[in-house]
């Protein structure tokens, strides 16, 4: 026996009006209807397994999803929880184990095929074309015909109907490139509910979002799911999943280690299955600042070409022992910041002084044999080099200093032998350190970058984002190292989304907003609303 | 695992090879040529001294001019402008050579330091231009191919041509105090007879220190570290300190250097001159020796004798009629074919590395649990 749902696409009002436009149909309306096995299960995933290169991604892994919930997935980073999501949306094949989507078994190659069972996916790093309008992005690949022409005013109208329908407004003819972060998620939802899906995975949708953002989202994934879409959610944020998920699937090590109810448990109950063990929490001892100013920023300001202020008179201090947090919505002068720093970008006036001496006109180069180290925030583009063995990479920004180099000439043994201690010493896991960057996790891409940037031993380190997209236990390595270090007289600069991270570990708080500090704030007595309140812009210190 | 590497660094070019000669045979088939016969030929034509010498001859050029386009090819820039930047470099070396009279190495260093900063400067325009312009280097070495063709054609008949009692353009005959011994000993001194009409070229030893050198450059110094990671990844490069608009532009001056050196085997060699029949189409075939060859000094080096045994191979089925042209086909069918090969083979080495590191995993997890 099966049924018919009444409205498996789950994104057009009734009636005629309720067209899908596939591509080549030549404007053919088109409404598709899923038929679904009696169990009532979306998305059935049946003792999945995938190998890469010394690892297992995912050992027999069993999922369920039922029809029309949010299905939260947790686990570190490494647990396999990506893995699983690029099969079911057929952009990996598992070397074994079966895949049933609406109770029939699937072998989907790629996914075009996954779109066609109306399967769609937002990655957690958003796919769009920031010169085209939310318009053009959303139909790219899909473009519904009228003859020989697009059909725009067509799919404009799909566009704002489907928007009203989940109340995700949007203006249809704004560039990409004007909008948050927030609402280019919603033109990738808006892009695949456009295609057809009423299975929506989301990658970690929340982890580019401030708090605010963070509640639409979710009042946006309810109604999605108060009209039969079915949604898969990966997350690390367990607050959030307990709020959000009507059940929950833990992965830990590439296995599923249970599926409960959130009303059935608590975020510390969730946390310890994820990590078998207890949830770390960023803390830091007693003060170790000493009065000796490392870092010195004064009076920095850069505008962009389009004379934009991206830095606005920008004032700070670190000292040996500190570490001071910069708090902010992402965008507000954070990367201008750490470049100015770096020597990246050259600052229209203000000076950089490290030890109390001027670096400002200081190559980048001479500010990493200064002694001034860097977690970049984007691992993948300013950190690694993917395709490059590990011991390039433990090399990359200290290939002008012993050990790495001798002469004009790579010191191989030294730097193997560096390469080798930055694994051990950090916990980096890899079969060798032969193998290229993108064998590993992100978590130990990251522990690795860490170690690198530690074994140096900076007198400044530049954290930015430094735990960002790892897992809990990887987390807690970083925050372990980052206070032994300040305990060492390290002096730190934490720029990071984690309000939870900043809090805990930092000894002074700024707040960074439309390229100005706002607020310095006292990390023993501020709460996530007033630091959300100075983020946005709403307070504004005295 | 040595021995499984080695056999997996062949599998592609020899199977693209033995594809190539399988096309080229229905090709000959098609014609109505047996081509068994016609390989037989090639074959017994290839073994013997003259033709070795010959095969030397042409590769060595081949394989400077591999060697800088591979140079750019490791930092994801596509030099297609070596053809003119070799051209103008030797017209250069050959008119400088000609007009300083120095005692002979003297003189040798001159003429090559000419060829080197003539085709740096002309590759260097592209570089700068790409920098300072955000010109696509493909474009502009192209553009900047027409622009030497036609400079030399001009040059070369109205500024530094001398008169001879010849037709042929030239810049005129080096002096023997420039010239390259050659290095015919070493089929000699085994007893086989002295190649005719033809010689081992003494830039053999630069072209050899040229691959040593550009191993040496690319692979174990922090240069060519700094340029490797500005093609990888311009991000961290920048992050770590590297400008990597300046390493375009060094990477495009070194590049060019080195397809200064090309022509000099032939300048400095047998024909002694920059002339207007000088040879053409090495920076072409540069290109797709360093495909052959995946930019590794060896493996060019051999895709470099391979197309210059090919070339050699080519006179005889002139000689009995056959067309010479099946032999572009073959070299044309390699190219192709080894592009695919390494694709393949890239994936069945990935598949067994995943089988090995997976098993790799399991034994040291199932250790750690037996600890």
């Amino acid at each position: 026996m099966s049924r018919v749902l009444s409205r498996p696409v789950g994104i057009l009002g009734d009636g005629d009006s309720a067209t899908l436009w596939h591509s080549g149909t030549e404007g053919a309306s088109h409404r598709q209807e899923w038929v679904v096995a009696d169990n009532g299960r979306a998305v059935e995933l049946i003792a999945i397994t995938k190998t890469y290169p010394g690892v297992i991604a995912n050992d027999k892994v069993n999922l369920s999803v039922g029809l029309g919930e949010i299905h939260a997935i947790v686990g570190e980073n490494g647990a396999g929880k990506s893995t699983l999501m690029n099969m079911l949306y057929g952009m990996q094949i598992p070397d074994s184990g079966e895949i049933k989507v609406r109770g029939e078994l699937e072998h989907f190659r790629s996914p075009k095929d996954a779109i066609a069972h109306g399967i769609g996916m937002v990655h957690q790093h958003f796919m769009l074309a920031d010169n085209l309008t939310v318009l053009e992005n959303i139909v790219l690949g899909f473009e519904p015909k009228s003859g020989m022409r697009i059909d725009f005013d067509g799919a404009r109208k799909k566009i704002i109907e489907i928007g009203s329908r989940y109340g995700m407004t949007l203006d249809p003819d704004t560039l990409v490139e004007h909008l948050s972060v927030g609402q280019r998620q919603r033109v990738e939802i808006l892009k695949v509910l456009f295609r057809g899906a009423t299975i929506l995975i989301l990658d970690e949708p929340t982890a580019v979002l401030v708090p605010q953002e963070v509640d639409e989202l979710f009042d946006n994934l309810k109604v999605l799911r108060d009209d039969g879409v079915t949604l898969i959610f990966i997350s690390h944020k367990l607050d959030e999943v307990l709020s959000v998920a009507n059940s929950i699937t833990v992965m830990r090590g590439g296995k599923t280690v249970a599926t409960v109810l959130p009303q059935d448990v608590d975020a510390g109950q969730l946390a310890e299955l994820m990590v078998g063990s207890e949830l770390p929490v960023p803390e830091t001892t007693a003060s170790t600042v000493t009065d000796h100013v490392a870092l010195e920023v004064r009076n920095l300001t850069h505008r962009s070409n389009d004379d934009r202020t991206l830095l606005d008179d920008v004032n700070l201090t670190i000292r040996n022992g500190e570490i001071v947090g910069i708090a902010g919505v992402e965008g507000n002068g954070q990367s201008e910041l750490i470049d100015a720093l770096m020597g990246i970008i050259d600052p229209e006036t203000g000076s950089v002084l490290l030890n109390g001496e001027d670096i400002s006109t200081r190559h980048t180069i001479d500010r990493h044999e200064a002694g001034i180290g860097i977690i970049p925030e984007d691992r993948h583009r300013q950190g690694l080099l993917l395709s490059a063995p590990l011991w390039e990479n433990v090399m990359l920004g200290h290939q002008s200093q012993a050990p790495f180099v001798r002469g004009p000439f790579i010191d191989m043994k030294g730097t193997r032998s560096a390469t080798e201690e930055v694994v051990e010493r950090f916990d980096v896991k890899t079969p060798n350190i032969d193998v290229p960057a993108h064998a590993l996790s992100g978590g130990n891409q990251q522990k690795m970058i860490v170690g690198k940037e530690m074994l140096a031993e900076p007198d400044v380190l530049i954290a930015a984002h430094p735990t960002r997209g790892i897992d809990v236990g990887a987390q807690s390595a970083v925050w372990d190292e980052l206070r032994a270090a300040r305990q060492g007289g390290l002096a730190v600069l934490l720029i990071s989304a984690d309000l939870d991270e900043l809090i805990g570990l930092s000894d002074t708080l700024l707040v960074i907003f439309d390229g100005k500090i706002v607020a310095s704030l006292d990390p023993g007595d501020v709460t996530p609303e007033i630091l959300g309140s100075y983020m946005t812009g709403v307070k504004v210190a005295s | 695992m040595k021995v499984s590497k080695i056999f997996f660094s062949l599998l592609a070019p020899v199977s693209a090879i033995i594809f190539s000669l399988g096309v080229g045979a229905i090709v000959l088939l098609i014609v109505g040529i047996n081509p068994l016969d016609a390989y037989g030929q090639m074959v017994s034509f290839s073994a013997d001294s003259t033709s070795f010498a010959s095969s030397i001859n042409k590769a060595v050029p081949l394989y400077v001019s591999a060697v800088a386009v591979a140079i750019g090819f490791q930092m994801n820039l596509f030099n297609i402008g070596v053809e003119g930047q070799y051209l103008i470099a030797a017209m250069f070396a050959g008119w400088v050579g000609t007009n300083v009279v120095l005692w002979g190495p003297l003189h040798i260093t001159v003429i090559i330091l000419t060829a080197v900063i003539v085709g740096a400067i002309w590759a260097g325009i592209a570089g700068a231009l790409k920098v300072t312009r955000g010109v696509n280097e493909v474009i502009s070495t192209i553009m900047l191919n027409f622009i030497a063709f036609s400079a030399i054609a001009y040059l070369l008949a109205n500024t530094f041509s001398v008169e001879s009692e010849s037709l042929n353009l030239s810049t005129g005959k080096l002096p023997d105090s420039a010239l390259l011994p050659n290095l015919n000993f070493l089929i000699t001194m085994f007893g086989f007879n002295e190649p005719r009409g033809i010689e081992i070229p003494g830039f053999l030893v630069i072209a050899i220190l040229l691959g040593i050198a550009y191993y040496v450059l690319v692979w174990r110094t922090r240069f060519g570290f700094e340029l490797r990671i500005s093609g990888m990844n311009p991000g961290s490069a920048r992050m770590a300190g590297v400008n990597p608009k300046k390493m375009v532009f060094y990477t495009m001056l070194l590049s060019g250097g080195v397809a200064g050196l090309i022509g000099l085997s032939t300048l400095m060699g047998k024909l002694g001159a920059y002339t207007q029949d000088f040879p053409r189409g090495i920076g072409f075939t540069g290109i797709a020796v360093a495909l052959l060859g995946r930019n590794h000094p060896v493996g060019m080096a051999l895709g470099a004798l391979l197309f210059g045994v090919m070339d050699r191979a080519a006179l005889v089925l002139k000689l009995e009629g056959i067309p010479e042209e099946i032999v572009v086909i073959i070299q044309g069918v390699i190219v192709l074919a080894v592009v695919v090969a390494y694709e393949i083979v890239g994936r069945i080495v990935a598949a067994r590395e995943v089988t090995a590191a997976a098993e790799a995993l399991k034994a040291s997890n199932g250790a750690e649990v037996a600890a």
